[in-house]
């Protein structure tokens, strides 16, 4: 059993009989007041939204998903191939089903695939992965915004912010829960 | 995890905090941490440490000094609430706490106006390693006009898409509050809102000509609760029959049984006028730098160790 403080980003719980993703969370609680958990959830089967607010008090139950160990292999167009190490058996899922996981996966990746009834629905990515910088500008000298990052694209195509030392050819380490830049990797 | 800069900026807003209330001839006291007995309060849930817990709020004590002849002390300290974690709360946090004999809400909603007004002009950008453009306290918040002041019942007519009274009873105040109050308080200015229903506020007097709301308030700046003030509820035969009250509740909806804090009872007993408000200072300090996250305007975040 799960409680409302178990809630956070990537959890996945189980609603009126459907496994569901919490893709949004915001904790709020006025000083002397109840604590809010705003939460919004997508159903991992039907792709629907569900917003809602929960309390303290209330509990949920952990989504019945069973998980596989395996590679992926490549994709093309929508459709993104994962193998079975053990019996070489393939199978894959779409863009849309990984959604944001698809920033992170790189050739020959171990990942956790997610079944529900038998059928792959998502998967679970390692919490850092090291991926390679494709495209980084210079960093503009004299900036005095305050803001000490700037902006590149790593080997999947995804942008984000660094700390201006990080050049092209570099690997970095991202953590996939937050998107973020955690360290540039030594090689 | 802070900058340099960063922590120069903090120690000098700490250290600011500091000469105000020495000014004011206030007095600085420090309580423990650490303690047998804890505030019940069936929304704030305590760490315990060994058979104690550690404080939420330094309250019992303070008032047990005011009690005991103190006329005006203030204190900074850790508190810590269980569970709480998300973009203004961390577990722990700072707090500045203080308490005045003879006073009322007003005046504390008074001191808050200078204190500010006082941090604004002592904190100079250009005297601030890295100073200028970036260090700029409080963009966008005009801290120099009078700030408004919106009693919780007028706030729920202008915001509420139901009435008070609804919210109350069917247990909607909280989320009301943060999801269509809260927005619009306090921007460009900030602002005061007061008038609690009295049954929100266990430890506030309520108002003599209007029994329904307590003496209580709380700031606003930028849709962020800031501070939260009262008039002490110094009837201590009152008190007590909150508590009991309050402790009933936290037992049925959670188990825990809290002890009844006697001691504070019976020097509350000895307190005449009093009021005493609470001040998050990492909220207060991640505002006056412009951040978003509270992890980004303590020193050490508890992302800082994983």
């Amino acid at each position: 059993m799960l409680s409302a403080s178990d809630l956070r980003k990537g959890l996945k719980v189980q609603i009126d009989g459907s496994p569901y993703i919490v893709t949004d969370f915001e904790f709020s609680k006025p000083g002397k007041g109840q604590a809010l958990y705003r939460t919004k959830m997508r159903n991992m089967i039907s792709g629907n939204q569900l917003v809602k607010t929960y309390r303290s008090n209330d509990k949920f139950e952990k989504a019945e998903l069973d998980e596989k160990k395996m590679q992926f292999l490549y994709s093309q167009g929508e459709e993104y191939h994962f193998m079975d190490t053990e019996n070489y058996e393939q199978l894959f899922l779409t863009k849309e089903q990984l959604g944001e996981n698809i920033n992170f996966l790189i050739d020959n990746m171990e990942v956790e695939v997610l079944f529900y009834d038998s059928q792959p629905i998502d998967v679970t990515l390692p919490i850092f992965v090291n991926l390679e910088v494709t495209r980084a500008d210079p960093w503009a000298k004299g900036d005095t915004s305050g803001n000490d990052t700037k902006p590149v694209t790593v080997q999947t195509g995804y942008e984000l912010q660094v700390p201006p030392f990080v050049e092209e050819g570099d690997r970095i380490q991202i953590d996939t829960r937050t998107g973020q830049y955690v360290t540039r990797v030594k090689e | 995890m802070l900058d340099s800069d960063g922590l120069h900026l903090r120690a000098a807003f700490f250290r600011c905090i500091r000469t105000f209330f020495y000014q004011q001839g206030f007095l600085e006291v420090d309580t423990p941490v650490r303690q047998p007995v804890y505030l019940p309060e069936s929304n704030i849930v305590p760490l315990a440490s060994e058979q104690q817990y550690l404080q939420t709020s330094p309250e019992l004590c303070m008032k047990r000094l005011l009690a005991a002849g103190n006329n005006k002390i203030m204190q900074i300290c850790p508190c810590f609430r269980k569970e709480e974690r998300g973009r203004l709360h961390q577990e722990e946090f700072q707090m500045l706490e203080w308490y005045r004999t003879g006073a009322d809400y007003h005046q504390l909603m008074l001191d808050c106006e200078v204190l500010l007004r006082f941090l604004l002009d002592s904190l100079l950008p250009q005297q601030l390693p890295g100073g200028g453009a970036g260090h700029q306290l409080f963009p966008g918040v005009t801290l120099t006009a009078s700030w408004p002041r919106i009693t919780v019942a007028e706030a729920f007519s202008r915001y509420s898409p139901i009435p008070l009274v609804q919210a109350l009873q069917q247990d909607r105040f909280d989320e009301i509050l943060v999801e269509r109050l809260e927005p619009h308080l306090g921007h460009g200015v900030p602002v005061f809102l007061y008038d609690y229903p009295a049954e929100l506020g266990s430890l506030a007097k309520r108002r003599r000509d209007n029994p329904a709301v307590a003496e209580r308030f709380e700031l606003y700046i930028d849709g962020v609760e800031l501070a939260n003030g009262f008039s002490e509820l110094t009837d201590a035969g009152e008190q007590r029959s909150r508590f009991v009250q309050e402790i009933a509740t936290i037992k049925e909806s959670t188990g825990r049984e809290p002890m009844m804090p006697e001691r504070f009872l019976t020097d509350l007993g000895q307190l005449d006028t009093a009021a005493g408000i609470a001040m998050g200072l990492d909220r207060l300090f991640m505002l006056a730098i412009n951040r978003q996250h509270i992890a980004e305007a303590v020193t050490f975040s508890p992302e800082d160790f994983l």
